[in-house]
């Protein structure tokens, strides 16, 4: 199942004396497909919790239809779970998993062709009816006819055996049918050698006012696992070790979750109050929900009447002096432009996250996509320039959000936040910060004048800048003597008033754009993967394109060559040194799922001839296609490098 | 009607807000002084040369509210005004207060934030009938039916005058400009029954001319608990002049004026010859006072729960402004929403403050020893 050859041990003998052996791996991809109404997002994230408890390294890929129930059993209604998990540090979800799970032809046939062959595959046999299969086009029945020799088919009756766990557990059919989830999990549990304390317990937690639905999906939940203890149908398990991780606490965490603490953490780290003005879209309205659950921290959540009102409302709150942020996806972005537009011109802190999605339009709601960035940098009218920062990770959500925070309230600036629909939905193992050790984001409220008028008397200018981040005071209603009036007009150097004076229009404009390009002094240095220092070409990305390029990389090392790896986490500004970084290698490699966006501006800031490799599935890349484009560029830079130099053992953990 | 001011109906200091902006408020007047609240009309005036256009109906108002807002016996730097785009959008400039000049029509959005995150400051939006009935009718609706602690002034000119002379969304059919040479289409929305239908607490209207009316509404916008919108008719002299003089002149604005004052019977016009009756369907007609008795004219009641009969007073009015009600039309207590958040938030806290390196672990952590 993986490029490591199976070390088999005779197991545990089952009762009955079915002997049973148990098989080592290294790492496995798992991908769970089901109908929209299964439940296989909910099966997905037990079994990575369960995962993750057990202290493998993991990475997960949620894929599912934008629709919330497309009619049963058809091809576009099947929703899927990929989870790569690992003894050890792993970067993707996986490029094809080695286990699929069917649980109805339509989900067989979505996801058949991503199973290489030799794959397992699991399908619960019950749903093979002759109305199923020809629901998504079967003549025949696939379980039957032979097609599916090139792989190993494991055909289990799981409703049945469902049904037949719970017939004394008073739920109708239809109800105890419905927990069929719960015992394929407890069957993948016992496969896996999953602990199973966790999902017992969140089954409590979840159905507490409905007692009877949680003893009926933890008895299928056991079921399932005793089906694979006792069954003949597996006869192997398997053990994959818990990877090596740095000590400390950890969780499981996805992308949206880390993202919406993030902005708690700010609150509490500035000492400010959060205040969210969002509308509804997918996929960021999980933020929405995470940080409406967290008013015992001061966070206020308003539900706006549209994405305009949400970010209108954020600035008003910002202006009242609190830490304001709204949430979207890019269709939101595109509305929110004019009061974006506002808020760089009165100056105020914002956040403003843009979980992105396949695009233009309505586009793809639920697939993931980094085609916003240009419309972050630049989808205003006027010059009208702010920092963009992006998350490389599901728990860097976290830090990217504190970062955006950081610099939006040190600098009065609105902030974009442009995470991607893999990483809010994707989640790994997150080490737990400690709270006292985040960044202090403390700032001053301005309050005394700064100025006086031509007969003395003291003045508050809302536009004399501090000197060395060229910030503007934040003097916030309420402040005695500080009374200022802000807008969209043209302000006048220092004093804020309106003016329409060409020399200064043209100053303040300049002052704008100086002020956002100085926080590339207040960032780190380009982060740079470069392990032996003498990489000839350098692969570039920015957001959650970091794991595949990662991934790749390490493929490409492993093979005995060099790379360099150089992740850009703050897009705008990008880091000091850039220039001087990427003119250090013979050619760079732009992976990007949209159409080479950083690739232009790479190309138009630094000059360099930078080459844009692009995809727009509305999914992650497949680490061993970018090694593949990335390996040709090293060949054609250098062919006498195409034997291999060096041979490092192919640890089977490069994805 | 008489209404009894709280604390908090004002947005009034006093009301809990968070620790870092009481600092700073705290720490402005150690520097500057206790906060004023005893002003005169002058202090409010800012050193911003106002420039709307000689004679137009803003500087009346603008004059009105200068002289009104001291006796609110609020301090400047408590009060804020947002305006939207439009020429009365210029507002905030000349007013000694925090201002924000937004864009066009997201006035009520941005107020709503910072109300809602603010419940200590009085919170005014100034808007026309473009900014507020067109581009954002929207985000006007919903502040209506959230109730946030803010007072609306619109000012109704039915004209586009910032963009030299268009049809407004309250101009009437057939109005001849500039982009409509051979007359407007479209029905124009009547402010006033908007706001009712979008079940505002408080709904009040005023002209622009006549200082004592214009201020009683606003004395009692500012004393609501909630959103509160007044529709101010305003001339504009440069593209619709004379829109309101049907009701200016003292010809014929007895006439066809509608003073509503809370408890009194709706008798109007010369010698009080006309009066509101209830009429069909649960609706008001005009009647001819000496035609009935005295017990079927209706007695103004602007507490009315039920918004039909302030939606009925609201559409005896015409298009040409004949039998036009001034005054307030509706003013009912519902808890306002600034209010409710804070409640919510204070009984999140109750089960304890946010403890972080709790909400960081979350419910399942593992540990890796070294
Ligand atoms: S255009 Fe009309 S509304 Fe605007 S300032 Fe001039 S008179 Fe007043």
């Amino acid at each position: 199942m993986t490029a490591l050859e199976p070390s088999t041990t005779p197991g545990s003998s089952a009762p009955g004396g079915l002997v049973k052996s148990v098989v080592e791996l290294d790492r496995v991809v798992i991908r769970l497909a089901g109908d929209s109404g299964d439940g296989m997002q909910l099966t997905g994230n037990r079994f990575t919790s369960e995962t993750a408890s057990f202290g493998n390294d993991l990475s997960t890929l949620p894929n599912f239809p934008a629709e919330i129930r497309a009619p049963t059993g058809t091809l576009p209604g099947v929703s899927s779970f990929q989870l790569h998990f690992a003894d050890h540090d792993i970067m993707t979800p996986g490029d094809a998993p080695d286990v699929l799970v069917a649980m109805n032809p339509a989900a067989l046939k979505a996801n058949l062709a991503d199973l290489p062959g030799g794959g397992l595959v699991i399908v619960d046999s019950d749903e093979f009816t002759p109305r199923n299969l020809a629901k998504v086009g079967y003549a025949t029945n696939p379980l039957e006819d032979g097609s599916l020799e090139a792989w190993q088919v494991v055909s289990v009756g799981l409703t049945s055996m469902t049904l037949e766990a719970l017939k004394d557990s008073g739920l109708g059919k239809k109800e105890a049918e419905r927990s069929k989830n719960m015992f394929t999990l407890g069957l993948l549990s016992w496969m896996y050698h999953r602990p199973t304390e966790g999902t017992v317990r969140f089954l409590e937690r979840q159905f507490r006012r409905k007692p009877e639905i949680a003893a009926a999906n933890i008895a299928a939940f056991r079921a399932g696992y005793n089906y694979g203890d006792t069954t003949e149908a597996f006869a192997v398990s398997y053990e994959v070790k818990p990877a090596p991780m740095a000590p400390g606490r950890y969780r499981n965490i996805s992308g949206n979750q880390a993202l919406a603490l993030g902005l708690v953490a700010a609150g509490q780290r500035s000492g400010l109050p959060v205040f969210l003005g969002a509308y509804p879209i997918t996929p960021a309205s999980d933020i929405l929900h995470e940080l409406s659950r967290h008013k015992a921290f001061g966070v206020r959540t308003f539900q706006a009447e549209d994405e305009i009102a949400g970010i209108g409302a954020a600035l008003g709150a910002s202006f009242g002096g609190a830490l304001g942020v709204t949430t979207t996806s890019g269709p939101g972005v595109s509305l929110k432009s004019e009061a974006l537009g506002l808020a760089v011109m009165t100056e105020l802190p914002l956040v403003v996250v843009d979980v992105q999605r396949g695009g233009p339009s309505t586009g793809l709601p639920t697939k993931t996509e980094q085609s916003d960035l240009l419309q972050a940098m630049f989808g205003r009218n006027g010059e009208a320039p702010l920092p963009v920062i992006a998350p490389r990770s599901p728990g860097d959500c976290f830090d990217a959000a504190l970062e955006a925070a950081r610099i939006a309230l040190k600098y009065r600036t609105p902030v974009m936040l442009l995470s991607d629909g893999y990483l809010a939905n994707g989640a790994e193992p997150w080490p737990v910060p400690v709270a006292d050790e985040l960044p202090d984001l403390h700032v001053e409220f301005a309050t005394e004048p700064n100025g006086a008028a031509a007969d003395g008397t003291p003045e508050f200018l809302p536009y004399l800048r501090d000197p060395e981040t060229l910030a503007r005071p934040w003097a916030v209603p309420g402040t005695s003597g500080m009374q200022h009036r802000i807008g969209g007009l043209e302000k006048a150097d220092k004093s804020g008033n309106i003016s329409y004076d060409p020399a200064n229009h043209d100053l303040m404009t300049r002052l704008r754009q100086a002020k956002v390009d100085g926080i590339a002094a207040d960032i780190p240095a380009t982060d740079v993967d470069d392990p032996t220092g003498s990489a000839r070409v350098a692969v570039i990305g920015w957001g959650s394109t970091y794991g595949p390029i990662g991934a790749a990389c390490r493929q490409i090392r492993n093979s005995g060559r060099e790379v360099a790896q150089i992740h850009l986490r703050h897009v705008n500004p990008m880091p000091a040194d850039l220039g001087e970084v990427l003119g250090r290698y013979d050619r760079v490699v732009c992976p990007e799922m949209n159409m080479g966006q950083l690739a232009l501006l790479l190309r138009a800031k630094y000059l360099v001839d930078v080459q844009s490799h692009t995809q727009v599935r509305g999914l992650p890349f497949r680490a061993a296609e970018l090694a593949a484009v990335v390996q040709d560029v090293i060949d054609s830079v250098d062919p006498t490098t195409q034997t291999p130099t060096a041979t490092t053992p192919n640890s089977g953990g490069t994805q | 009607m008489t209404t009894t001011p709280h604390a908090h109906d004002l947005g009034m200091p006093g009301t809990p807000i968070d620790a870092r902006i009481q600092q700073a408020i705290a720490d402005s007047v150690d520097s500057q002084g206790e906060k004023q609240t005893a002003l005169k009309a002058k202090d409010m005036k800012t050193d911003q040369e106002v420039r709307w256009c000689p004679g137009c109906g803003d500087y009346v108002i603008l004059n009105a509210v200068q002289s009104f807002l001291p006796s609110l016996g609020i301090a400047r730097e408590d009060m804020v005004i947002v305006s939207g785009i439009g020429c009365s959008s210029r507002f905030p400039y000349y007013m000694n207060t925090y201002g924000m000049h937004s864009i066009h029509g997201r006035a009520p959005a941005i107020a709503t934030g910072l109300a809602a995150s603010r419940p200590d400051l009085s919170v005014w939006v100034v808007t026309g009938d473009g900014d507020a009935l067109s581009i954002g009718g929207n985000h006007l609706i919903h502040a209506l039916r959230r109730n946030v602690n803010m007072t609306i002034l619109l000012f109704n000119n039915r004209i586009y005058g910032l963009t030299k002379g268009q049809y407004s969304p309250t101009s009437e059919v057939g109005k001849v400009t500039k982009s409509t040479p051979m007359g407007s289409l479209d029905h124009p929305f009547n402010p006033v029954s908007l706001a009712i239908g979008a079940d505002a607490t408080f709904v009040g209207r005023a002209m622009d001319s006549d200082r004592k009316g214009l201020t009683e509404v606003l004395r009692q916008a500012a004393e609501h608990q909630g959103t509160a919108l007044v529709e101010i008719y305003q001339n504009c002299n440069i593209f619709n002049d004379g829109a309101f003089d049907l009701l200016k002149d003292p010809a014929t604005g007895t006439q066809w004026t509608i003073p509503l004052v809370h408890g009194e019977p709706l008798v109007f016009g010369p010698d009080g010859a006309s009066c509101v009756v209830r009429g069909d369907f649960g609706g008001l007609r005009i009647a001819e006072t000496n035609q009935v008795d005295a017990s079927e004219i209706v007695v103004h009641d602007a507490t009315r729960e039920d918004p039909s009969y302030a939606f009925a007073l609201s559409r005896l009015s015409s298009q040409d402004l004949r039998y036009t009600p001034m005054g307030v039309f509706r003013s009912v207590r519902k808890p306002a929403y600034d209010r409710m958040m804070l409640d919510q938030l204070e009984e999140a806290r109750t089960q304890g403050a946010g403890d972080l390196d709790a909400l960081l672990a979350g419910n399942d952590t593992w540990t890796v020893s070294a």
